[in-house]
């Protein structure tokens, strides 16, 4: 029993760690400037946890197997434990999990902290039951005003996030089912919801966000690669939650440029 | 109010009600809450199969339930996940065996206050029921956590109307239940502990059950406010957690309410949707704990009777608990690095998160201490005690991941979530239910339970619960969106669906091998071979009485306790174990 | 665990019948079952008990309180997103509070406690002198006692009368429980602390009914000594509550 134990503590270790280490399942390629930290900080975790694991897992299988009950002529070592052990155990995983977080916080606050640089693209991702649709503010640089009763999904467009035409501003107010953006410049995403809590996740710009209704949440990030990028929502939003998808389209500056014209072209 | 006892009395109560339905025997009501549990998880276990099958064949016509619609999925995962929580992790290892045992231990001869606690199972009974009245006009899809507002605007979904207000009805009377039965908990161990029983000599399990209830004691309150104010929300009118200018399908509502509907002093009320997922972690944080420190107390309990050994460290072990419980209650907000709420506030989460992982691995290297150097013997009960030492591991160790905002930016809302806490506070939980079914069985009804079958059931389990789980580790890496009824419609999910394909097949395996559980339950009850009181050679005071114990559990002996709990292989002493109750020892000179 | 040195020496070997069997039969020491040596039920120790189960039971209500007050505070602090104009702003609406009325009910809430004090003494004055009124001959005659109970539970719901008359103030002055947040937690805080002192109500009519009953005095001491600590807790959770709506509305 101790034996069998023992075999299948160590393959379950084994085979865990395998797939982890061989990366069959993966995250998708990162094409954004925080991806890089962000699986570094990943990777340093990965390491310091797999060792854990392995060492925990593998102490497991061969304490059940080493003292097994061979009969009443086996020692049995009386004790009630070590203070000393307890001690240095305590402060090394102390250690270890706190300087870990440590680690990890100069990434967070880059990401979440610091105001997106000067010159990023203005975008605002707003969140509906089940779309995501994306909004620039056009040559004036501000966005329109909105109105709540003015919204109506199943038109699609400026009338899904309800744009009001009479204000001033919303006149180059641009509406995009699909996210267009500029390569290696960064975003200044505001995150809306209408209706309930959305979440925008691109998983190869290691991003997520969720979308709250009264809040207008503002994020950045920077793309550094050109390609089409799925987007998916993270929050349970409805019965449509499964297929409230949308794609973000990384392109040059110039296809950028030349896209918002011709949006601004049929909008005239 | 608790004084109200006053039938309390040595004599068993006669007749069938009093005896087995509205019984003040804790031992009753303990069964009660198991077999009420047990009916529960196989509720929920029948769902998650259900949920697995649509998400592989989303098209299957299944028989009586047809073809699955993404909102039925949804219902199913609300009502798979409440059900799980509440009625099976906090009812078991706390109602069910804290119930039977935790006076037992303590060398009590019931609970502090029995109407109470009597009161107590059915709360929780009538919770229950008005959990499954849900289903029939409709469950909320919201899933367990209910953010707002999608659970508090009826026309944000189907089951959104009269099936939110159940489910939002079934936890406050839940929470209710709960608080009568941490109230009754915390009370007996501090005042009915037999003579000699001081603090530092109760078992690991009382200890457990005892910081468990103070858990439900601060928590459940603050979870019963929040589904209060969720309950006026929907009903009153009232905006705690409902923005202004909400549009649903295409309709304006602006919250106007009820009774304000002459005097629109200000037509949006602007409430927080964040506020909820504060108040509900505040509660479901702690109550991760609620449902896993019983299963550690368990496993403490078990590791050390079964090594022959006593427990490594356990002062480290209560204090280790202690700490556990106290840190619990302020890193809620790791489940909301991704909702909104300010960084800064973010970053101090994280590392109180990361904090309590230093308790947590004080117990799984206490647990590996005792087993080091020790005798171990293999029955089931100490399979499943190891078991969850290596489900605890597994589980535990993709916290730190998690713990950290800037992981949780890829990872948060995927599989990995799911891998993560189905293993830790689920599988690992249900672990400690099984060792501790199969430990005490003998004590509460006087029959051992078939050990080839537990040994099948084990081996089963185990390798069908990592077959499940640790794969969505990898989806979650991969990005896999949890809470889709199907994933059929981003591309990059489709890739996954082989995997998932897997985890479904291992799902049907390991929830076939629950009913080999099931039998050897029930077989055992019947036609299980005879237990002697103290069949594992135990030295807690449960071992010390009849089998199964007598109406005041020691037959008008109180005990009177000379020993800490695990004195196992003590040098000297005539056999490998000395009870409890051991008159006192001279201390060889 | 420093309970066993690292060598004892076992005196007495256990029968293979567990341990119980050597154990003395013992009664009534620390922490034991609630009942005297002679198996009647020791008030003492159950009186203690449910003074520790109470203090134990006060815990989730505070909690609760708690729960509300951080809501109250957090929520008047907030700006929210104005739908019409997309920018943040600040929607706290004062609360127009009937502080005469309320004042009035603060002071028959007080009064009240001091009543419900005086009840609980006068009770614990009769468990006292139970035992000796129970031996057959003896009689201490028809003691003139004053109701103080009653005149509690009337305070009481004077008090939830007061109450009543206060929300109807509030909304004749056009305060709604939905009118705006404001007005939503000055309702909940005052309803919730009205319920909870209902409950206090309901125990001490049950106290009277188990006298009329016949029910050991004891026994009925037991309910209202811990209602009167209970209702005591309601006062001060009400001059809290006061304060905070003063300070917050």
């Amino acid at each position: 029993m101790g034996l069998a134990l023992l075999a299948l503590i160590w393959l379950i270790t084994f085979v865990s760690t395998y797939f982890f280490v061989a990366k069959t399942w993966w995250f998708p390629v990162g094409a954004s400037a925080s991806a890089a930290w962000i699986d570094h900080q990943f990777a340093v975790t990965f390491i310091l946890m797999g060792i854990v694991f392995v060492a925990a897992q593998g102490a497991l299988g061969l304490f059940v197997w080493q003292y097994r009950d061979r009969g009443a002529t086996q020692p049995v070592h009386y004790s009630h434990g070590n203070a000393k052990l307890e001690i240095i155990w305590t402060v090394l995983t102390a250690v270890l999990f706190i300087g870990l977080n440590l680690m990890g916080s100069r990434v967070w606050a880059t990401e979440r902290f610091d105001p997106p640089e000067v010159g990023a693209v203005p975008v605002e991702a707003t969140g509906l039951q089940f779309a995501w649709y994306f909004r620039y503010p056009g040559p004036d640089g501000k966005y329109g005003r909105t109105k709540a009763e003015l919204e109506d999904a199943s038109a699609g467009g400026e009338s899904a996030v309800g744009l009001d035409p009479s204000d001033a501003a919303s006149k180059d107010d641009i509406v995009s089912g699909t996210m267009y953006i500029p390569v290696n410049r960064e975003v200044d995403l505001a995150l809306r919801a209408q209706d309930v809590i959305h979440s925008l996740f691109i998983p190869s710009m290691r991003f997520k966000q969720d979308a709250v209704p009264g809040l207008i949440i503002h994020m950045h990030f920077k793309p550094i690669q050109t390609g089409d990028y799925e987007i998916a929502c993270a929050e349970l939003c409805g019965l449509g939650h499964y297929k409230m998808h949308g794609m973000l389209k990384v392109v040059s500056q110039e296809e950028f440029d030349k896209w918002l014209a011709s949006k601004e072209a049929e909008k005239q | 109010m608790a004084s109200t006892e006053i039938i309390h009395a040595h004599a068993a109560p006669q007749g069938f009600i009093r005896k087995y339905i509205f019984s003040l025997d804790h031992k009753v009501i303990g069964l009660q809450y198991y077999f009420l549990a047990l009916i529960a998880v196989f509720v929920g276990m029948g769902l998650s199969l259900l949920m697995r099958i649509h998400l592989i064949w989303p098209n299957a016509n299944l028989p009586i339930f047809g073809a699955i619609k993404p909102e039925t999925y949804l219902m199913f995962l609300t009502m798979h996940g409440t059900i799980m929580v509440f009625f099976v992790l906090t009812t078991a290892p706390q109602g069910g065996f804290g119930n039977y045992f935790l006076p037992i231990q303590i060398g009590a001869p019931d609970m502090a206050f029995p109407t109470l606690n009597m009161l107590s199972f059915w709360t929780t009974f009538v919770a229950f029921v008005v959990l499954v009245a849900a289903f029939f006009v409709g469950a909320p899809l919201h899933g367990w956590t209910g953010y707002a507002p999608l659970s508090a605007v009826p026309s944000a979904g189907p089951g959104e109307g009269l099936g939110a207000d159940l489910w939002i009805t079934s936890i406050a009377i839940f929470c209710a239940a709960s608080l009568m039965g941490a109230l009754n908990f915390i009370t007996t161990v501090l005042d009915m502990r037999a003579k000699g029983m001081t603090m530092m000599r109760m078992p690991l399990t009382c200890w457990a059950w005892f910081i468990t209830a103070i858990l439900g004691l601060l928590a459940f309150g603050v979870l019963l406010a929040a589904g209060i104010l969720l309950l006026m929300d929907r009903n009153l009118g009232t905006s705690f957690f409902v923005p202004g200018g909400l549009n649903f399908t295409g309709q304006t509502s602006f919250p106007t309410g009820g009774f304000s509907s002459s005097t629109d002093l200000i037509k949006h009320n602007g409430g927080s949707p964040l506020l909820w997922q504060h108040l509900f972690w505040f509660f479901g944080h702690p109550e991760v704990y609620i449902a896993i420190l019983p299963g550690m107390g368990v496993a403490s309990q078990l590791l050390s009777t079964f090594s022959r050994k006593p427990i490594f460290g356990y002062r480290a072990m209560v204090y280790a608990m202690l700490g556990i419980g106290i840190l619990g209650f302020v890193v809620w907000g790791h489940h909301m690095f991704m909702s909104g709420m300010s960084p800064y506030t973010a970053f101090a989460f994280s590392i109180m998160t990361m904090a309590i992982g230093v308790p947590s691995a004080i117990k799984t290297f206490n647990w590996l201490g005792t087993l080091y150097q020790g005798r171990v013997r293999f029955h089931t009960p100490m399979l499943f005690a190891i078991g969850f030492v290596s489900l605890f591991v597994s589980g535990g160790l993709s916290g730190p991941f998690l713990a950290q905002p800037v992981l949780d930016i890829p990872l948060h809302d995927t599989y990995f979530v799911v891998g993560h806490f189905h293993l830790i506070m689920g599988v690992a939980a249900i672990f400690g239910i099984f060792a501790a079914t199969y430990y005490w069985f003998p004590k509460m009804f006087g029959r051992m339970m078939s050990e080839g079958l537990g040994r099948w059931h084990f081996f089963l389990t185990l390798l069908g619960t990592y077959a499940i789980f640790m794969p969505m580790h990898y989806l979650g890496l991969a990005g896999q969106t949890r809470r889709y009824s199907e994933f059929t419609q981003v591309a990059y999910q489709t890739k996954l669906i082989p995997l998932q394909t897997f985890i479904t097949y291992a799902a049907i395996v390991t929830i076939s091998a629950q009913f080999i559980f099931l039998f050897n339950l029930f077989w055992s009850m019947a036609k299980g071979k005879k237990a002697t009181d103290n069949p594992w050679e135990a030295t807690t005071l449960e071992w010390t009485t009849a089998t199964p114990p007598p109406h005041d559990n020691f037959g008008g002996r109180t005990p009177v306790v000379s020993h800490g709990p695990y004195e196992y292989s003590v040098p000297g002493a005539a056999r490998d174990f000395v009870m409890q109750n051991d008159p006192a020892t001279t201390p060889a000179h | 665990m420093a309970t066993l040195s690292p060598t004892v020496a076992v005196k007495y070997p256990q029968t293979r019948h567990g341990g119980g069997s050597g154990a003395p039969p013992t009664h009534g020491n620390g922490g034991g079952d609630g009942r005297g040596a002679n198996g009647s039920p020791d008030y003492g120790e159950r009186l203690r008990r449910a003074r520790l189960g109470l203090v134990v039971g006060l815990t989730p209500v505070i909690m609760m309180f708690v729960s509300f007050t951080s809501a109250y505070i957090v929520r008047k602090g907030l700006p929210t997103v104005d739908p019409r104009t997309n920018s943040y702003v600040h929607d706290w609406l004062s609360v127009n509070i009937p502080w005469g009325l309320l004042l009035v009910n603060t002071v028959i809430l007080l009064i009240s406690s001091v009543t419900m004090e005086l009840a609980r003494r006068q009770i614990t004055r009769q468990a006292a002198l139970a035992p000796v009124s129970s031996i057959p001959g003896v009689s201490l005659g028809e003691e003139k006692t004053f109701p103080w109970l009653g005149v509690t539970v009337v305070l009481g719901l004077g008090f939830l009368i007061g109450q009543w008359m206060a929300w109807q103030e509030l909304a004749a002055r056009g305060f709604y429980l939905a009118t705006s947040a404001s007005s939503s937690f000055v309702y909940l805080l005052t309803g919730m602390h009205a319920i909870h002192l209902a409950g206090g109500i309901l125990a001490l009519l049950f106290a009277a009914a188990t006298s009329l009953l016949r029910k050991p005095v004891e026994g009925r001491r037991i309910v209202v000594d811990i209602t009167a600590w209970y209702w005591h807790f309601m006062a001060l959770l009400w001059i809290y509550i006061f304060a905070l709506i003063e300070i917050a509305r």
